[in-house]
């Protein structure tokens, strides 16, 4: 179990004064490297991400476009998205992404995320749900910029791409990047998949798409899954990818630093509560006004 | 048994059992809610039987105490309302915290810093109500934006009225012999004349 891996650089709802086990936290970053331009819209990224994780979504309808699935499911972990777009010269391109976990290195999900361990972000930039301590409020959801964990409706647990991190842990690349077939879907080193997109930008330049470039939002300090856009300009052709992703400041409003500092006011009602009370003392009802009562009585009722 | 049959009513068992509700769903919470507001307090949840019956629960006790909380704000909404004699009693609360009572205008059933009390946690409970809507994900799927929204605003405001309550409490533990108040619902005439003489003049007519 992952517990045991001790390359966990990150843990949910964990003080970094008490910090997970990652005495192997020397680990090369990994990443994902999605060239749309290469990309043949096959689904068998799809395929592969079910099978080898042993997920079976629904057998859904046909909604009358290309994406099937029409989105993310808690079973669904990947899922292709088609754009018709066209360009200045009238032409039609069709944009195909392959949507999924970013695995960002500062990662929305895992900030929100309330219970201890249930998201975990490994030295290799991995962010993977422990799915055992997962309680099902949904907050990851909340917390992420890119919309993509689901909460599955039979356990009420949230589920996402975990890059493989199983295969990953023994050297092997993810299944949808072993079965691309045209090897739109690359898998290495982090550095080492900024030189391959280095390439391949370059030579879309030259083929007349000015604005080609890498997608590695420094918005969320970087993603462990990067695109090659054509148009990186404007990376939201790409059905909605946003352009500057970043945690949305209502987040960190809510799991910044007023928690902790709000913990300490309450803490110092109580204590202060307890201080007026042994200093001023208590409010007792005046003995003269119970002796006026008493005589008032005694004149009544003598 | 009744100590002394010339103690002041001042809640009436119904009303004193709509508190209760009101002030138990709050404790469940408040334990609950402060679970998930920070990691220093999850164990918490192992008093609901762990974080997933934690998560399930909170909401509903939620609506609980929403419900509970509605009827007693219409019950006492118009014994609260400020006048004059309020805004002079809340310009001198400052000597009254400092146990300094004597000089404190005549007060009617309620004094200005309860009437504060009473206005700032029914805020509380709207904001907490609608927000708490917003991201109950069982039930309902609102826009991210507003369940991001509803995210801050629950934990803010979840965070003051827990600040208010902690006063609230206190207040009743401060001032002696108000708690029996809200046990069997009398307060002695001595306890009625020094606190709230207004209120005592009106119901002995003294």
């Amino acid at each position: 179990m992952s517990m045991q891996s001790q390359d966990i650089i990150r843990r949910s709802a964990t003080s970094s004064a008490t910090p997970p086990p990652q005495v192997r936290d020397h680990k090369l970053e990994v990443a994902k490297l999605i060239d749309v331009s290469t990309c043949i819209g096959c689904k068998g990224c799809q395929v592969a991400c079910s099978e080898w994780n042993d997920i079976r979504d629904e057998v859904g309808h046909n909604h009358g476009v290309y994406d099937n699935p029409v989105d993310l499911t808690a079973k669904s972990w990947t899922v292709m998205r088609f754009a018709e777009h066209q360009d200045e010269g009238g032409r039609l391109q069709w944009l195909i992404r392959k949507d999924g976990c970013m695995h960002c290195a500062d990662p929305g999900c895992l900030k929100s995320c309330p219970s201890p361990g249930a998201i975990i972000q490994y030295a290799n930039g991995i962010v993977d749900f422990q799915s055992e301590q997962c309680i099902g409020c949904g907050y990851c959801v909340t917390g992420c910029p890119f919309n993509v964990p689901r909460i599955n409706q039979e356990d009420k647990k949230a589920y996402k791409c975990t890059l493989c991190s199983d295969r990953v842990a023994v050297g092997q690349e993810p299944s949808c990047v072993k079965t691309c077939p045209t090897g739109a879907i690359q898998f290495g080193s982090k550095e080492d998949m900024k030189l391959v997109a280095e390439d391949r930008v370059k030579d879309l330049k030259e083929r007349g798409f000015a604005n080609a470039g890498l997608y590695d939002p420094q918005g969320v300090g970087g993603t462990h899954v990067m695109y090659v856009l054509h148009h990186a300009d404007r990376p939201e052709l790409y059905s909605g990818l946003p352009k500057d992703p970043a945690i949305s400041p209502l987040v960190s409003l809510w799991k910044g630093v007023t928690k902790p500092l709000a913990t300490l006011a309450l803490g110092a009602v109580a204590l202060g509560s307890l201080f007026h009370y042994v200093t001023k003392g208590p409010n007792e009802v005046s003995k003269e006004i119970e002796d006026e009562i008493d005589r008032e009585d005694k004149e009544t009722n003598p | 048994m009744i100590r002394d049959p010339k103690d002041l009513k001042r809640y009436n068992a119904s009303e004193r059992a709509n508190h209760w509700v009101v002030g138990i769903s709050f404790i469940l919470l408040a334990l609950s809610g402060l679970a998930f507001f920070h990691p220093a307090f999850f164990p918490l949840t192992q008093l609901f039987g762990g974080p997933v019956w934690t998560r399930i629960v909170h909401p509903y006790i939620g609506v609980l105490m929403a419900v509970a909380f509605l009827v007693i704000f219409l019950r006492f909404r118009h014994l609260n309302r400020m006048t004059a004699v309020d805004r002079e009693w809340l310009a001198k609360a400052k000597n009254m915290v400092d146990g300094n009572d004597h000089d404190m205008p005549e007060q009617g059933k309620y004094n200005g810093g309860q009437k504060v009390m009473f206005w700032a946690l029914a805020l509380c409970m709207l904001f907490m109500t609608v927000s708490g809507v917003f991201i109950w994900r069982a039930w309902f799927g609102f826009d991210i934006t507003l369940v991001r929204l509803g995210a801050v605003v629950h934990a803010a405001v979840g965070a003051l009225m827990i600040a208010l309550i902690m006063v609230h409490v206190y207040a009743a533990i401060w001032v002696k012999g108000t708690i029996r108040a809200m046990w069997y619902g009398t307060v002695t005439r001595a306890w009625a004349k020094q606190h709230h003489r207004a209120w005592y003049r009106q119901v002995t007519g003294k």
